[in-house]
């Protein structure tokens, strides 16, 4: 049945973007944590080298002037509130949606929103030393955790619903390739049973980052190889941060704005999600691998930014100038 | 030795003394069936260091909701919470009677008017009013002449503002029939209150208020052009930047209806549209809380952002209604402020129920001259501001103080108003140093569609620092739950719901 409530085209833009924005904190804190876990003793630069690499962030932190250390990459992405991509900009510009949505979200959503932005800006540099770095992470994970468990118990599921899940599930899957890409970048050749189970290892770190150890074990053939972590990540529909089913459950918000709202032009978006299904699943891991893992990681965060741009085109578009519209996205793109 | 007996706290309200001024609560009013009594008491044993920890609690509970509103000086913007005091502020039945009575005159004077000077201009060619006062204010829209709205009501929210003198008197200080803000703090003060101090609220017979929504969606859907039957409602609002930005949230949230920004809304064929998911939707009724310069950049400031280009045009074709009506702001203008009274009896025979403060026009001669001879004691205010701004107590102001306003008085003289000091009542507030006499205001809100309806009680708005009459919040100024108490020599109904909390 289609149901007739009409949602402001610049409430579902917030909405979207909102999730996005809490989605990458989380994520960012997973990054952080793991490259952490990657840091080895004379060699901690490169592992946070790593991290900047694959967020495409180089140009951004060479612009802040500062000398690439471990210490300053976590001040980067944990403090620096004029680092655009870090986690104090994210928070800021998640709560600024959240402001625009006040009409729409629960009190306890934006009352937890307002404290967690507190607790975050509160962060102070000595919160990034040794082990406190990984409390720190986890405390930012259990804010956002916090904030989409309010959200699913007390967010109203009419059409808003489906694009705050839209905004969220893109940002996990974009993430979740990252993550993938962060250990492909310490990737050294080589095939030595030794290098084989030091590599298990930092998968298993990136396995851990993404909550995935445990459920990888149990699924994971006996003698199991890097191979089938990744296809794990990329490919178990049962594991909540695959691509995979991120992908799926896009096509299923997407179905929901055009069967129960009756909402047009989810064409090219659902096109879109059936390209990269079939991408992922329509060849062998091997064949992705052997192909090479990065460029394919690459390929499918271009279809995602393409997919969010496609979305903002069909419904968020309207309320304002096109060309407006086009730098917006880049930017919070 | 004999035992010494355990010292009882003190009784904060041990070092009150209200001088001279009439107090809010411990003020004799049988009235009030000894509901102040009882507060004061409840107060006294919660004690002052459970009531200040309890009270700071509660802020902080603000602050996490982010109830607040935004100051902004400097390039920079500050949220800051409206300071809440614990202490309540108390209108028997009585009181309430007459205020929502004289509230009641003064809109349907307010509405008179305004339809007056826009359609035939009785009251100018009879010189109750002076022309030039009217048709030259600022505030003035000649767009509106000859313009019907639909029940003759332009000004659908009006707050006014009243303060009480030292013998207890109600006088009105202000109108304000723009967009009047301050109400959602009204419903907040009491789910505050009801939150953090339920055994001071226990047991009370309280008139409710958190009707105020219902009954504002109800006014707007009546007010819509007419032959809409289910007319979309939405809130206009110069969005999140704006200082007020919470108290539109609120109202849209308690109307159910989309809080839009000019760029949500487009015009087409002199019709209304909301931008959707699902493409334009139509809008028939705007409440919208930016000023008539902002609407339409076609017709007002042709830079404002904040509107929607073609909305007069749309409005002027009878195809969506606003609220408030452009160009009420000639009536709550302080120049014609002074002309009240005068307004009220010309339009409805009667004496004004909530009697104005005294004021000298500066524009007339003889006003000019009272108010130069007397600038030590008089509060001088310029006409057409608001928010307290630019206003010299004489009293209060020093000698260097006094001659700015004089050069002002003399520079413009129809830019100025000037009012005796009017020894504003004061309710017993927390303070630092315990609890103290702090001035106060109330502006009680009315909702008029077909019909006027006031939200019992209202904005009581306190000067939180000593000996300041200052209340707005732009200035500092704090507020206090305001109570009415059930009319318990009516029926029921007629208190709307009453009941013991």
């Amino acid at each position: 049945m289609t149901r007739d409530t009409p949602l402001l085209a610049r409430y579902a833009e917030s909405l979207f973007w909102m999730a996005r924005y809490l989605e990458r904190i989380e994520n960012l804190a997973r990054l952080v944590d793991v490259t952490q876990t990657f840091e080895s003793p004379g060699r901690e630069t490169e592992s946070w080298l790593a991290m900047i690499r694959i967020n495409a962030d180089e140009e951004g932190f060479a612009k802040r002037g500062m000398e690439m250390t471990a210490e300053n990459v976590k001040f980067f992405y944990l403090i620096d509130r004029d680092n655009p991509t870090g986690i104090p900009a994210s928070l800021e510009a998640a709560r600024t949606n959240a402001r625009t949505l006040r009409p729409l979200i629960s009190t306890e959503m934006w009352m937890q929103m307002n404290v967690f932005h507190r607790d975050m800006l509160a962060i102070r540099e000595d919160e990034l030393q040794g082990d406190r770095l990984s409390r720190l992470c986890s405390r930012i994970k259990e804010g956002v955790q916090a904030h989409t468990g309010i959200t699913e118990g007390t967010l109203f599921r009419d059409q808003g619903w489906d694009f705050y899940q839209l905004g969220r599930l893109i940002e996990r899957a974009d993430q979740t390739t990252r993550l993938l890409d962060i250990r492909y970048h310490l990737l050294v050749p080589g095939g030595t049973e030794e290098r084989l189970l030091a590599e298990l290892t930092q998968w298993g770190g990136v396995l851990r980052a993404a909550a995935g150890y445990h459920a990888f074990r149990r699924v994971a053939p006996p003698g199991f190889t890097p191979r089938d972590v990744v296809s794990f990540l990329l490919r178990d529909t049962c594991f909540p941060r695959s691509v995979a089913l991120c992908v799926e459950q896009m096509e299923f918000h997407l179905g929901q704005l055009r069967s129960r709202y009756g909402l047009r032009g989810t064409v090219a978006a659902l096109e879109r999600v059936e390209e990269l299904r079939a991408g992922l699943l329509g060849r062998p891991i091997e064949k992705i691998i052997a192909d090479g893992l990065h460029q394919f990681l690459d390929g499918v965060q271009r279809d995602l930014i393409m997919l969010g741009a496609e979305i903002g085109t069909a419904f968020f578009r309207d309320w304002r100038p096109l060309a407006e519209a086009a730098t917006q996205s880049q930017s919070q793109g | 030795m004999p035992p010494t007996s355990p010292a009882s706290p003190p009784d904060p309200f041990d070092s009150y003394e209200p001088g001279g001024y009439f107090c809010e609560l411990l003020r004799d009013r049988p009235a009030d069936g000894g509901a102040a009594a009882r507060v004061r008491a409840r107060i006294s044993a919660i004690g002052l260091e459970a009531l200040r920890a309890r009270a700071a609690a509660a802020e902080n509970d603000l602050i996490n909701l982010g109830i607040t509103f935004t100051i902004y000086s400097d390039s920079t913007a500050i949220d800051r919470i409206l300071p809440f005091d614990c202490i309540p502020r108390i209108l028997t039945a009585p009181e309430w009677r007459q205020i929502e009575a004289g509230v009641k005159q003064r809109v349907a004077a307010l509405n008179a008017f305004l339809h007056d000077i826009y359609h035939d201009r009785h009251i100018t060619n009879d010189g109750v009013v002076p022309a030039d006062l009217v048709y030259t204010n600022a505030n003035y829209r000649p767009e509106m002449e000859n313009f019907p709205v639909r029940f003759g009501t332009y000004v659908h929210i009006c707050g006014t503002d009243i303060v009480r003198d030292e013998t207890g008197s109600f006088l009105v200080l202000e109108d304000n029939a723009r967009t009047p803000s301050g109400v959602s703090y009204v419903v907040e003060n009491r789910h505050l209150m009801s939150r953090a101090f339920p055994d001071i609220l226990a047991g009370m017979r309280l008139r409710p208020v958190d009707d105020y929504g219902r009954r504002l969606l109800s006014a707007m859907c009546e007010i819509a052009p007419e032959g809409i039957d289910d007319p979309q409602v939405v809130l206009l609002s110069p969005g999140i930047y704006n200082s007020a930005y919470f108290e539109h949230v609120f109202l849209a949230r308690e109307m159910g209806v989309p809080l839009v920004e000019g760029a949500d809304l487009v015009v087409e064929n002199d019709r209304v549209f909301m931008r959707t998911t699902g493409g334009r939707r139509p809008v028939h009724t705007i409440y919208r809380r930016i000023g008539d310069d902002f609407l339409d950049p076609t017709v007002f400031r042709p830079e404002s952002m904040l509107g929607v280009a073609g909305l007069i045009g749309a409005w002027r074709k009878g195809n969506v209604t606003l609220a408030n009506a452009v160009g009420t702001g000639v009536a709550d203008d302080k120049a014609i402020y002074a002309y009240m009274p005068r307004i009220i009896k010309y339009y409805l025979g009667e004496e004004a129920i909530l009697p104005n403060v005294q004021t000298n026009i500066c524009r007339e001669k003889e006003g000019l001259d009272y108010t130069l001879a007397n600038l030590e004691s008089l509060v001088v205010k310029p006409v057409g501001e608001s928010g307290g701004y630019g206003i010299t107590i004489g009293p209060r102001a020093s000698k260097a103080e006094i001659e700015v306003a004089r050069a002002a008085l003399i520079a413009d003289p129809s830019n100025w108003i000037s009012q005796p000091v009017i020894n504003l009542s004061v309710a017993p507030t927390l303070t630092e140093n315990g609890i103290r006499p702090r001035h106060l205001d109330l502006r009680p809100f009315a909702v008029t569609g077909r019909e006027t309806w006031v939200l019992p009680g209202g904005l009581s708005r306190v000067a939180m620092k000593e000996g300041s009459l200052v209340v707005n919040s732009s200035q500092g100024g704090g507020s206090k739950d305001t109570w009415v108490l059930v009319d318990e020599t009516v029926p029921a109904d007629f208190n709307q719901g009453g009941s013991a909390i």
